[in-house]
């Protein structure tokens, strides 16, 4: 990374934090000394208030990440590490707090950083830690009732092979077998030792109605109402996906509302540490389904922040950064063109906004495919660089009746990809939205996150924005080279859908700025390499240590946490998934709206199940 | 004005509607465009519809593209190893293949028992393999490629799903026709149009020769 | 005459056709044109129900719009409800959570039915197979039709998989119960949902679960050594 922040720098963030800490609570916290470490141990017993204090005094306000490790035979006990940041910029701070794998009881941060609520949930239900103190302390992912937190280190599934890959029934002697030939089910389960159906009662779906007080409740008031509890979803057109969402109305007015996820919960984490770091990168790719290319950047910007703790690292060339930055920044007008269409969508304009930006999707999509080899799926980045060159033609070649040929020269097509086609898409979505009815009468005033809560909540990327927080990754924690590209961060100060859509709108211009400097330095930088040290090394080697490495993905931070125990595969890998943290904010942001509201809410937040569910 | 905004938006309507009917005018109403025309309809340029009819026209693949991987085999007219796998089974691809969806059977010499550069037997599963074309790009003898054939719907999956050797086997020549452009750097980086070991060995005799 | 049989009558050929003329005649029954003018109909207004799983849902709703346009197959129709649909593409991950709303739906579509699983996860469960909560192929629950591989199958991979299905729909005739199922006979038999305990249990799988749990408990030190000797391979 040519502009990452020095570690020095980091290392001083801490110490200024441990200073003023240990003065306040004495051997309650103490500097984190393993090796590739940085950050802070706490005591559990004084979680809370030096959390209270980090946010209060030394300012680290934002609860970017929280997530927990299984140090199962490296001090075999459970850690838990927030990742905290500043609003005003700056690099984070890192808090960690340390739990015996057996008792594995941390107390709840949500009363510090109500964004923690989900997260901890997450980390209950995949690695059992219990925290005392969460309001709804449930599994999240998996359902109610499920056996096992299956991120334990100790946890096997049905299919388990072996613990890393690559697996050695594939070579030299592999006969070809399916995994579900060797389960007894054949259906990917195992079952708790002596389980048996007789007098088994599934809870799967009791605990979501056993508060939400069903039966009918008709309240004094001018209208008389009942209270009704509805399930919308997984299968509902407005859900973007299989999200699900339990609300009780009062009338048609929300009273509460409970999101249930994990309907596309793919074990993205589990099966990443399975694989070695190499062959992660395609299964970035099916995180954020919009974004492949921009999930690619924050997976190698994390393990390069790794890989540069070792000897013999390279930084990723310049022409590397510029075609990684040229197709982040494609990707993200991809990507607010989609999801303005989908808003419009869930708000009654059915297709037609869609169908408008599914056009320059696809011709984007087309640049995509003839430089990465696919439309969707890029798994284009490596560590230290990109796979390929951008090619001088983008070539199609007649072979099994596909004759129609299309032939560009790439530098031509991205120019007027850029110069011209991009912007007056934008001015399109502009003239048929912006002062539309459909879109002003629905979102003015709708959904709306204050300042605060936007930050307390962890929200990220537009929907931060646009309650008047100018946080932007590229700007408030610099990675690549975007400290040498120009560019305004965008920010609106209501906090309603209006004002995450006009977000939105301005960050696809600021996009368009962006490539255009970049369309100058891509001239520049012609022929220069594309990867830096030797290329063709599948196994790269990453030292023992860990690392938040974080990008502005057009969802929100994007942001990924890998350990490394310096062998081929991570030890943990985690997501931090804006999708699914800026969830967090959804049950403030409907409370009080109609139903109808709550899918152009929703809408608003711009949520893709691949990420939030991983 | 209330009501102007929704005026504005239909006209945005109307005006790709209009460009439909401008974009068949310029095309003389053919259903199918002719060939060179082809690329404007579907590049930067295009207004209107721009639908691609595609049993009758089939938009060709870019060079890069990558669906299923395929074996690449000597061609068939080959004057010395007519047929010969370019595979020499060092399992790479299978190390490196992220949802280790291919299987290899080393090959042996039948009389001796020493390994053989050739593989006995090859299988991937077409329904784990996730066309990340690691497999392709990492492979040293540049023996397994990404294909282009996407059409592969079928009715039964136990049957047809698991590719053998047999069914993954393409001639050389046909890697040279899906992708000419990269099959001539490949053969430039290797140095010659023959398999890596064939270029060695035939180095090797010439060194001999010399000496 | 029940159902079944006035089905096969109307198509059984009653006027053999002399050999070397079989080219010259196509319909030699009231059937076979019942049968071509009713498939036909049936190919070309095939409504899918408008249900996106995955990454594949992007792809699915790509192939919906202008460039590849499904319209042109008669299947732009996309329904969210299922009574209103014929056609289920299941596109993405199933994931064991998600099986039983699946299930569920397929028992709500109205017959005649058709299932496309589309991408390598809803065939066979694709990448994440080895997932503790993935389901290694949606043909495990419901019966499927098409298979279209790919990951994600590019939007002209997917109409090819319509019109492979369109070939079946062709294929099907009135007069043989077996490939129209949906006639002559009573309702047919809903899937069992699965549901969700410790894992997911497929209730059609209750027998092998308790005969499991027994020999568990009868010779717990055997069983635990066949589970070793089933990760181990």
């Amino acid at each position: 990374m040519t502009e990452q922040v020095p570690t020095v720098e980091t290392a001083s963030a801490t110490d200024s934090a441990l200073s003023l800490l240990e003065e306040k609570f004495k051997n309650a916290v103490r500097r984190d000394d393993r090796e590739g470490y940085d950050g802070l141990i706490v005591d559990p017993a004084k979680l809370v208030e030096v959390a209270a204090a980090v946010r209060d005094e030394l300012g680290y306000d934002y609860l970017a990440s929280a997530q927990a490790v299984d140090y199962l035979g490296a001090g075999d006990h459970l850690e838990m590490v927030y990742n905290l940041y500043r609003t005003t910029g700056g690099p984070g701070l890192a808090l960690r707090a340390q739990t015996p794998r057996d008792t594995a009881t941390l107390p709840s941060l949500v009363s510090v950083w109500p964004g923690a609520d989900f997260q901890e949930r997450e980390a209950w239900d995949l690695m059992g830690i219990r925290f005392e103190g969460h309001p709804n302390l449930q599994r999240i992912l998996m359902w109610e009732g499920f056996h096992g937190h299956p991120l334990r280190k100790d946890w096997k599934e049905a299919y388990y092979e072996q613990d890393q890959k690559p697996f050695d029934s594939r070579w030299p002697d592999g006969n070809v077998w399916r995994s579900e030939e060797h389960n007894a089910y054949g259906k990917n389960v195992v079952y708790p030792e002596g389980f048996t159906l007789d007098g088994y009662e599934p809870v799967a779906e009791d605990a979501f109605y056993d508060e939400a007080n069903l039966g009918v409740d008709i309240r004094p008031s001018d209208l008389d109402t009942d209270r009704i509890v509805v399930s919308l979803g997984p299968q509902h057109p407005s859900t973007h996906g299989v999200f699900r969402m339990i609300v009780t109305l009062n009338g048609e007015t929300i009273e509460r509302l409970q999101p249930v996820m994990g309907y596309l919960h793919r074990n993205h984490d589990k099966i990443g540490e399975r694989n070695t770091f190499l062959q992660n990168m395609p299964f970035t790719d099916r995180l954020d389904y919009f974004c492949s290319l921009s999930n690619n950047f924050g997976y190698a910007v994390a393990v390069e922040k790794l890989m540069a703790l070792g000897k013999r690292w390279e930084p990723p060339t310049y022409r590397a950064e510029v075609i990684r930055v040229l197709m982040a920044e494609l990707t993200r007008i991809l990507n607010h063109l989609v999801a303005i269409g989908f808003m419009l969508n869930d708000m009654g304009a059915y297709f037609t906004p869609l169908m408008y930006a599914i056009v320059e999707r696809e011709l984007i999509l087309d640049f995509f495919e003839a430089v990465t080899g696919s439309r969707m799926m890029c798994n284009y980045f490596r560590f230290g660089g990109v796979a390929m060159d951008l090619p001088a033609q983008m070539h199609s070649t007649a072979n099994l009746l596909n004759e129609r040929v299309r032939e560009f020269d790439t530098m031509q097509y991205l120019r007027e990809l850029i110069n011209e086609r991009l912007p007056r898409a934008i001015d399109q979505t502009d003239d048929l939205l912006t002062t539309n009815e459909i879109l002003t009468n629905r979102s003015i005033g709708v959904g709306v996150l204050t300042r605060e809560q936007a930050i307390a909540h962890s929200a990220a990327g537009p929907v931060l924005r646009a309650s008047g927080v100018p946080y932007d990754v590229r700007r408030a924690d610099p990675y690549s080279i975007y400290p040498d590209l120009e560019f305004d961060v965008a920010v609106r100060d209501h906090g309603d859908i209006y004002d995450r859509y006009l977000v939105r709108v301005d960050e696809m211009r600021e996009s368009v700025r962006i490539l255009k400097q970049v369309l100058r330095l891509l001239g520049e930088t012609e022929g220069q390499p594309f990867f830096s040290g030797r290329g063709g090394i599948y196994s790269p080697r990453v030292p023992a240590g860990e690392a938040y490495g974080r990008v502005e993905n057009p969802k929100g931070e994007l942001g990924f946490f890998v350990v490394s125990d310096g062998g081929q595969n991570p030890w943990r890998y985690h997501v931090r998934a804006p999708s699914f943290i800026n969830l967090t904010a959804l049950e403030t942001m409907c409370k009080g709206h109609k139903v109808a509201d709550v899918v152009t809410i929703l809408g608003s937040i711009d949520i893709v199940l691949g990420e939030l569910d991983r | 004005m209330y009501g102007s905004g929704i005026l504005r938006g239909l006209g945005v309507t109307l005006k790709h509607f209009v460009n439909t009917y401008l974009d068949d005018i310029r095309w003389g109403f053919r259903r199918h465009i002719p060939d060179e025309a082809f690329p404007i309809r579907q590049g930067l340029d295009t207004r209107g519809v721009f639908t691609v009819e595609y049993p009758d026209e089939k938009l060709a693949m870019w060079e890069r593209f990558r669906f299923i991987p395929f074996l690449v085999i000597e061609n068939h007219d080959h004057p010395e190893r007519p047929g010969h796998d370019w595979c020499t089974s060092c399992g790479i691809c299978a190390k490196v293949c992220p949802p280790q969806c291919i299987w290899i059977v080393r090959g042996n010499d039948p009389e001796t028992g020493r390994p053989v550069p050739e593989p006995q037997a090859f299988y991937i599963d077409i329904d784990i393999c996730m066309n990340c074309g690691l497999c392709a790009e990492f492979c040293p003898f540049d023996a397994i490629k990404m294909d282009h054939d996407y059409e592969l719907a079928s009715y039964d999956r136990t049957s047809a799903h698991i590719f053998d050797k047999q069914r993954l086997s393409k001639e050389f020549r046909y890697w040279q026709s899906i992708a000419p452009t990269r099959a001539e750097e490949e053969a430039e980086a290797r140095g010659g149009w023959e398999h890596k070991d064939v270029l060695k060995q035939k180095a090797k005799e010439a060194k001999a020769k010399e000496n | 005459m029940t159902n079944d049989d006035f089905l096969r009558e109307l198509h059984d050929p009653d006027i053999p056709v002399p050999e070397g003329m079989t080219s010259a005649i196509a319909v030699t029954s009231f059937g076979k044109l019942l049968n071509a003018i009713y498939n036909w109909g049936r190919r070309n207004s095939i409504w899918p129900m408008s249900f996106g799983l995955a990454c594949c849902a992007i792809e699915m709703i790509a192939t919906a719009s202008s460039r590849f346009d499904q319209a042109r197959f008669g299947m732009e129709v996309l329904r969210a409800s299922p009574r209103q649909a014929d056609l289920m593409i299941v596109s993405g991950t199933v994931t064991k959570k998600m099986v039983v709303p699946i299930v569920r739906l397929y028992n709500q579509m109205a017959e005649p039915k058709y299932v496309l699983a589309m991408g390598a996860c809803a065939i066979g469960g694709g990448p994440f197979k080895e997932g503790y909560n993935v389901v290694s192929g949606i043909d495990k629950y419901v019966p499927v039709d098409v298979y279209v591989p790919g990951c994600p199958p590019t939007p002209q991979a997917l109409l090819h998989g319509f019109m492979i299905l369109q070939k079946k729909i062709d294929g099907q005739s009135l007069g043989n119960p077996n490939s129209t199922p949906w006639y002559g006979r009573g309702p047919s038999d809903p899937v069992p949902v699965p549901i969700l305990g410790p894992d997911i249990i497929d209730p059609r799988q209750a027998h092998i679960l308790r005969r499991q749990a027994e020999a568990t408990q009868a010779a717990p030190d055997v069983a635990e050594a066949g589970d070793d000797a089933e990760a181990q391979v």
